[in-house]
């Protein structure tokens, strides 16, 4: 049995329909990570599995429980770290905690091994009311609290964003060390470059899954040929690259732009054709998550 | 018109004892897409509410779109541009009412609205959509709406924080090339993001460590001076340096 499951699960608010017949499982001690943008239905699903709300259709276990008739013994299982800060403002920092082991009926001191490697980084600032932390420190509080009673999964909606390009970096190593422990964490991101420090990864868009696989699989399922384009004027070349025979699709990509060719592309041909536009050089490139991202919207 | 639209000399912010923005100084120049990184915690916000005329520095000088940063802050505001991820658009009014809105909010005569909002519609090929709820565009168009507002009474330099957190890749390169667009126009845009890559796409960026502008440049000479591969190489060596956190 694994420790989600996930079947043709869907939900609509109105007449949004935010998710739409997804399935997908996650195994035993697994980082799972949906990746995808605002509107990709991540925050639905995480409220249906930590049982906040019902599906429409389908169905779903977490640690072998059914989402519906075992809620109760569901939420004493997980962990949820929600998207928005949820723990209470004008509680000190330790009160929180205190809070949090009281609800599940544990005591900090049991749980302390666990969060400890994480709980010490703030424990220096104890006394201090929770709403008054900077947001890395909430962020470490609200782990600390989401792990107070052993959960077997933990649940952690896009805890990296709006974070900056290191502490997101230190974010996920921890989140490393919580799955060596043997704890199931689903979390979602829409930075694709954290993909790869999941096992497996499902990319979301639109309420439906696009592709699952581990992020190696991911690429390796690129089919295309993949250049990366640059010249002096970067913007005239997007327009003019767009243009050229063989050329699929051409968009921005950091410092250069990805180009997909199709079967009739030659390099030395289009080197010629855009011979008037200064400093075309033209390299093959290896796609990466986001290049797959893209191919699989576009399509 | 002077070519350096933005420009301030050892501007600095202080809360109490906490000096949040630490002596700041740098030009910004007409048609550049200038990219203001930092850490959480840098002191990027206090900065840009200086910029944008919400608050007035403590000390320093300097102007923007041609106004005095330590006095005409009302005057900042009414010729500059703003766009955020979190506030852009009114969901519940028209396209065409979130444009007369804001058309109305920076004092644009009524003959002045009709014009631009004519022709915003227009540019964007929105004309069909004119009546149309904002909420029930797709996020892409949303987007674009949304920065064709900020720029309805064609300001100086038009600040974009973080204006593609959350986006899909699609969209969020959509914006991008719009973004260009405007900047070969003639567009200053002052921009700040947390993706890494759209700091390759600015003219020059600027990194801000614990309240002081650490580094200034090109993208490319960037990498070069710390003899990194990418700009998001760059930021961590810089930002690892970082004594205070948020």
């Amino acid at each position: 049995m694994s420790a989600i499951d996930v079947h043709s699960l869907s939900k609509s608010y109105g007449k949004v329909r935010a998710l739409d017949g997804v399935s997908f499982a996650v195994e035993h001690g697994e980082l799972f990570g949906l990746i995808g943008p605002d509107g990709a239905g991540k925050t639905t699903l995480f409220r249906l599995l930590t049982t906040l709300i019902n599906p429409d259709e389908g169905s779903a276990t977490v640690d072998g429980l059914d989402i519906e008739k075992d809620y109760l013994s569901i939420r004493k299982r997980v962990g949820y770290m929600p998207g928005r800060f949820s723990l209470y403002p004008d509680l000190s920092v330790e009160e929180n905690l205190q809070f949090f082991a009281a609800l599940f009926g544990v005591t900090v001191e049991e749980s302390y091994d666990l969060i400890a490697p994480i709980y010490k980084q703030i424990e220096p600032f104890r006394t201090r009311r929770a709403g008054k932390l900077s947001g890395g420190m909430k962020q470490k509080l609200a782990l600390s609290c989401a792990l107070i009673h052993r959960p077997s999964v933990l649940f952690l909606d896009e805890p990296t964003t709006g974070v900056d390009a290191v502490s997101r970096s230190e974010f996920w190593d921890m989140l490393a060390d919580l799955k060596e422990r043997g704890i199931t964490i689903l979390v979602s991101t829409p930075y694709m470059d954290e993909a790869k420090r999941c096992d497996r990864i499902a990319l979301c868009n639109e309420g439906r899954i696009l592709g699952i696989d581990t992020p190696t699989g991911i690429v390796q399922g690129f089919d295309k040929p993949l250049y990366s384009i640059s010249a002096k004027n970067m913007f005239a070349l997007l327009e003019r690259a767009r243009r050229e025979e063989g050329v699929e699709d051409c968009y921005p990509f950091g410092e250069k732009h990805h180009l997909v060719a199709s079967a009739g592309f030659d390099e030395e041909r289009f080197k010629a054709a855009l011979a008037d536009v200064e400093g075309v050089e033209i390299v093959s490139a290896e796609p990466t998550i986001e290049d797959m991202f893209i191919k699989l919207m576009r399509r | 018109m002077s070519d350096v639209v933005i420009s301030v000399r050892d501007l600095t912010k202080r809360f109490g004892d906490f000096t949040a923005v630490d002596r700041i100084s740098f030009d910004v120049r007409r048609g550049e897409i200038f990219g203001f990184l930092g850490a959480n915690g840098a002191g990027k916000t206090t900065a840009m509410r200086m910029l944008c005329g919400l608050s007035y520095p403590t000390s320093g000088s300097g102007t923007v779109a041609g106004y005095d940063v330590m006095l005409e802050g009302e005057q900042i505001k009414r010729h500059i541009g703003y766009m955020s991820q979190r506030f852009s658009l009114y969901n519940n009014l028209t396209v065409w009412e979130n444009i007369r809105l804001f058309a109305g909010i920076y004092g644009l005569s009524k003959k002045q609205t009709e014009e631009r909002s004519a022709e915003v519609l227009e540019r964007l090929n929105f004309s069909s959509e004119r009546n149309t709820l904002v909420g029930s565009l797709p996020l892409g168009w949303k987007q674009k709406l949304s920065f064709a507002i900020a720029t309805v009474h064609r300001p100086e330099v038009v600040f974009l924080d973080e204006p593609t957190g959350g986006v899909d890749p699609v969209t969020r390169r959509q914006f991008w090339e719009m973004i260009y667009e405007a900047a070969e126009g003639g567009t200053t845009i002052f921009v700040t993001t947390h993706y890494m890559d759209e700091a390759e796409y600015c003219s020059r960026v600027s990194i801000m460590v614990d309240g002081e502008v650490r580094a200034l440049d090109t993208p490319a000479r960037l990498k070069q001076q710390f003899a990194a591969e990418s700009m998001d190489e760059v930021f961590r060596t810089l930002a690892r340096g970082a004594q205070r956190g948020e």
